[in-house]
């Protein structure tokens, strides 16, 4: 087995770029902790690489070719696109793994149609998990996509076949590997909504996410989301994908919804690779 | 409408440092390529997030072009909310206004 972590957390450019104008500190910095316990958790695994199953805003991808699925084969990868201080993380360059990123690709190929792409360019959906997980860089990234911003999106029986086939390719390689699924489950970014969180759908979510309880995680339609998460809840798709790849039932580690500021309910898990 | 179009231009300019450079010397030129009616033009030479925002752009993208224009957080959703004042509900895409123009945040109701 060399999949030795796997997990989901939040992103958002405010987690970062608006840290300094949050009222409840208490509770930012908490969920700073709970981050800095995962970047821990990782580094005690013994991982030698991370796989970091984003939902990209339009950094490498468009209408014009939008894949739904896809794996960053780079020996480096640049970000963020955003201005850095608005973002308030520096541009840098991360790097990847080439070699075994193809070796994954081609092995997830035996049963996901998956894209590849040799240049990526990471936004805050990536880099605001890396500045927590990996402060200086220094564990080589594959970054992989699921399309959660142009509709018409992956069905999510799709997307936890997915996850299977990325859980089958890290086990047949010898590598130690963490995967971390990241994004965010009600919410309504970039627009004027921007805060607005449904707790309950996040917590009902969150425990069919913990309990691994694959029936009703798949139940949700993109209209239900849509209603009842918001545009952002389209994100779902990188927990399901996770919790697919662990094949266990996971700890929560930290929620709120009590820091609107940062647009999203805050959420750090650890998934049980089983 | 051509709203592929003004997207497809954000996009660019988002992500690419050669695209941003020839916007800030010159959003006429950066805007050459592509097939835009006069009101998306207008407002892409304006930074006019409130009317982009109306037009359907994508939030995401929308986002990163008010940070490039160096447009404070706040100040973003506030222009959202007075571009659909001014301009009528968002005409297509997902990321529509569903709380009636009010703020989520205890920062935003205290400015």
């Amino acid at each position: 087995m060399s999949l030795v972590y796997a997990g989901v957390l939040c992103h958002g450019p405010g987690i970062t770029g608006r840290a300094h104008l949050v009222d409840n500190t208490a509770a930012r910095d908490a969920l700073y902790a709970a981050l800095d316990r995962q970047r821990a958790e990782i580094q005690a695994s013994g991982a030698e690489v991370l796989i970091v199953v984003a939902a990209e805003h339009f950094a490498n991808f468009f209408m014009d070719n939008m894949p739904a699925f896809c794996i960053g084969l780079g020996e480096k990868h640049e970000g963020p696109i955003e201005d850095p201080e608005w973002l308030a993380i520096p541009r840098t360059v991360i790097r990847g793994h080439p070699e075994l990123a193809l070796r994954l690709t081609k092995e997830v190929m035996q049963t996901v149609d998956v894209a590849y792409a040799e240049e990526w360019k990471c936004d805050h959906g990536i880099m605001v998990p890396l500045h927590f997980l990996t402060p200086k860089y220094d564990l080589p990234v594959i970054p992989v996509n699921i399309n959660c911003q142009g509709p018409p999106l992956a069905p999510l029986h799709r997307v936890w076949a997915f996850g299977e086939a990325l859980r089958r390719a890290c086990d047949s390689v010898p590598e130690k590997i963490a995967l971390v699924g990241t994004g965010g489950i009600s919410h309504w970014p970039a627009t004027p909504d921007s805060g607005k969180i449904n707790e309950a759908w996040d917590r009902q979510f969150l425990d069919r996410l913990m309990r691994q309880d694959k029936a009703a995680l798949l139940s949700y339609t993109d209209e239900e989301t849509y209603r009842d998460g918001g545009q952002g809840g389209f994100e779902i798709r990188t927990y399901i994908a996770a919790a697919a790849a662990a094949g266990g039932p996971g700890e929560l580690q930290f929620y709120t919804a009590e820091l609107p500021i940062f647009a999203v309910g805050c959420t750090v898990a650890r998934l049980q690779v089983a | 409408m051509s709203l592929y179009q003004v997207q497809k231009f954000l996009y660019h300019l988002n992500r690419d440092d050669r695209v941003k450079a020839q916007f800030l010397d010159s959003r006429e030129v950066a805007l050459a390529a592509y097939e835009l009616d006069n009101e998306e033009h207008q407002a892409l030479l304006d930074g006019d997030i409130g009317l982009l925002y109306v037009l359907g752009v994508n939030g995401q993208i929308l986002m990163h072009f008010a940070a490039l224009l160096g447009i404070e957080w706040f100040d973003y959703l506030d222009m959202m909310r007075e571009g659909i004042k001014q301009h009528g509900p968002v005409r297509a895409g997902v990321y529509t206004m569903t709380g009636g123009g009010a703020s989520f945040t205890v920062e935003g109701q205290q400015r």
